[in-house]
């Protein structure tokens, strides 16, 4: 038999429900292999071990009386540090709150305790998860575990390396532009951006509010499903929060995509991206041709735009939401001074890290006056055409297929300048803009590094990925490689 | 593209505070990225509209009914500092 921590979460959810296994093993496993490889992967920024403890009793206890089971009771996940944990450090990888416990859990937080889920502890990640590698958290570098001298991606980046190596079964992050899927592509797990407003944001630190979504990351699609069928759905406390019911998404899994129609949008395949990862995704598409889908060419005329609309609209927003970090009501706060205004500014210049100030300027030239117009008015207008790609594909496609990432997992340091860092999330970003959903999942190797497949759906076809995604999985074998490196 | 001047005023709207030597590297920095943005203007958005959010709803309301909240003592728990139940600041009006 496999090690406890590789099992998928919906093989050790039928062993604990026949009792063959207990959620305190289980639980153990995973604290046992953090103990063994998180010295080299550096994932968690916190692991709550009592806690986690704990919580596994509670779940053996309910899972022997049977009452109230969920496919998550027992299972140990891990948190992106930017989801607020009542009475337990959330950081959101910054300086500005390295000491900040939050007085409520948020909402997905929530519906994971009713499970009877348990929290392993929260993970590294981008200051505020404005990033694409983890290395601008303010506390350490998480490391791939493919190959520990490269980046596991980010924002996301120590969810998906958690995941990776086994150090979790499953995983939260959020994606703004990119920060599931681009990780999850480095460290060949799934990672999953719902459709925007289809999971409460409710206690999610804001990056920027009209792209920001929290999802769910695993080994498999069908575990992503499992994740994703718990946190879906309307929450009072959110008014972005879609009232839309949620589908059931494993009856979906039905592991045929005959007749599905898949485009392949032809400006997502532009210079730059490594010929590894074009073979690979080429490779892909031949396969998805082979269970059956039809494969058509679309295009997606805006696309190019992408990045540029997004450096100007996340930044403008981020400045906005960042604006609430003044050093009074929590977080870091520079005292030495009597001077209000002093203070203020000293606040947020030794509290924030250099990108997240970066982006603050940035957000704040485009949203000043007499650059309002030219930056950001014009933004939203691309923003509009940019999502009418998106529309117009969808009448003629029902799913999207691309690389997710343009290129593999790179060294750590390798990318200094900071809009080359910006143009790894190229492949995503379109998907927040227009609040469609997509994922990535293990779609092959380049040089012995993943390479990340992504399929984008229409809005609320959640159901849909996970059914392409889950075929392909039965049909490849990527998804069940583990890493060598630890 | 955009000189020492800007980012210094830039900087005061966003109450940032900032080395002179900051100064420099944003100047530098920020004038790459919106040279690599400058592009958007190229596009055509006549009669296009802004859209401000990816969200297909309008705002979702629900009634407006008193909910037990949190004891001032939990809240303020986060706070550098407090005074009676209050977040306490340094002195807007007078000379400091």
């Amino acid at each position: 038999m496999a090690e406890l921590y590789q099992l998928t979460i919906h093989e050790a959810g039928e062993l604990l429900r026949e009792h063959k296994i207990s959620s305190v093993e289980l639980t153990r496993a995973h604290l046992d292999r953090i103990r063994a490889v998180d010295d080299k992967v550096k994932a968690f920024t916190l692991v709550t071990e009592d806690l986690a403890l704990q919580q596994a009793r509670e779940a053996d206890q309910r899972l022997k009386s049977g009452v109230a089971l969920s496919p998550l009771t027992g299972i140990p996940l891990a948190i992106k540090d930017l989801i607020c944990t009542k009475g337990i450090t959330t950081t959101c990888g910054s300086n500005m709150l390295k000491d900040f416990k939050p007085p409520y859990d948020a909402t997905v937080m929530d519906v994971l305790n009713s499970t009877g889920a348990v929290m392993l502890g929260k993970t590294n990640m981008d200051e505020f998860a404005m990033g694409s590698s983890t290395e601008h958290s303010a506390f350490f570098t998480t490391h791939n575990p493919w190959d520990l001298e490269r980046a596991p991606g980010g924002s996301s980046g120590g969810s998906s390396a958690a995941v990776a190596a086994g150090m979790a079964m499953g995983a939260l992050g959020s994606d703004t532009g990119g920060s599931i899927r681009q990780p999850a592509a480095l460290c060949n797990v799934v990672g999953l951006k719902p459709t925007y407003g289809r999971v409460s944001r409710f206690g999610l630190v804001a990056f920027a509010s009209s792209l920001d979504q929290i999802g769910p990351f695993a080994r498999n699609a069908r575990d992503a499903a499992l994740i994703l069928q718990a946190i879906a759905g309307p929450d009072q406390r959110d008014s972005t929060c879609a009232p839309n019911p949620v589908p059931d998404y494993i009856s979906s899994l039905n592991g045929s995509i005959k007749g599905l129609r898949i485009g392949v949008p032809e400006e997502y395949w532009v210079d730059g991206t490594q010929p590894g990862i074009v073979k690979a995704v080429r490779n892909d598409i031949e396969k998805l041709r082979e269970m059956g889908a039809e494969i058509h060419e679309v295009s997606l005329p805006h696309t190019k735009y992408g990045v540029p609309v997004y450096y100007i609209i996340a930044p403008a927003e981020a400045s906005a939401n960042l604006a609430r970090y003044d050093g009074v009501k929590y977080g870091y706060s520079y005292r030495d001074t009597n001077d209000m205004w002093e203070a203020l500014e000293k606040t947020r210049q030794f509290g924030f890290g250099q990108e997240v100030k970066r982006r603050i300027m940035l957000g704040t030239y485009a949203l000043s006056s007499g650059y309002y117009d030219a930056y950001f008015k014009q933004a939203e207008k691309v923003r509009t055409l940019i999502t009418e790609d998106f529309t117009r594909a969808f009448e003629h496609v029902d799913v999207l297929v691309s690389p997710a990432s343009p290129s593999v997992a790179f060294k750590i340091g390798e990318i200094s300048d900071p809009y080359e860092m910006y143009l790894q999330d190229i492949f995503t970003i379109p998907a927040n803009l227009a609040g469609i959903c997509g994922v990535s999942i293990p779609g092959g190797f380049s040089n012995g590094l993943p390479v990340g497949l992504q399929l984008l759906g229409n809005f609320f076809a959640e159901d849909l990925i996970l059914r392409v995604a889950d075929a392909f999985e039965r049909v490849t074998d990527y998804h069940n490689c583990w890493p060598k490196a630890i | 593209m955009i000189d020492r001047e800007t980012v210094k005023h830039v900087a005061q709207l966003a109450r940032l505070g900032m080395t002179e030597e900051e100064v420099d590297i944003f100047a530098s920095q920020l004038s790459v990225i919106l040279e690599n943005i400058a592009k958007l203007q190229q596009v055509d958005v006549s009669g296009v509209s802004p859209i401000a959010h990816a969200s297909r709803l309008s705002n979702i309301m629900r009634p407006d009914v008193p909910q037990p909240s949190y004891a001032p003592e939990i809240l303020l728990a986060n706070a550098p500092d407090q005074e009676e139940n209050c977040l306490k600041i340094r002195a807007v009006f007078e000379e400091s």
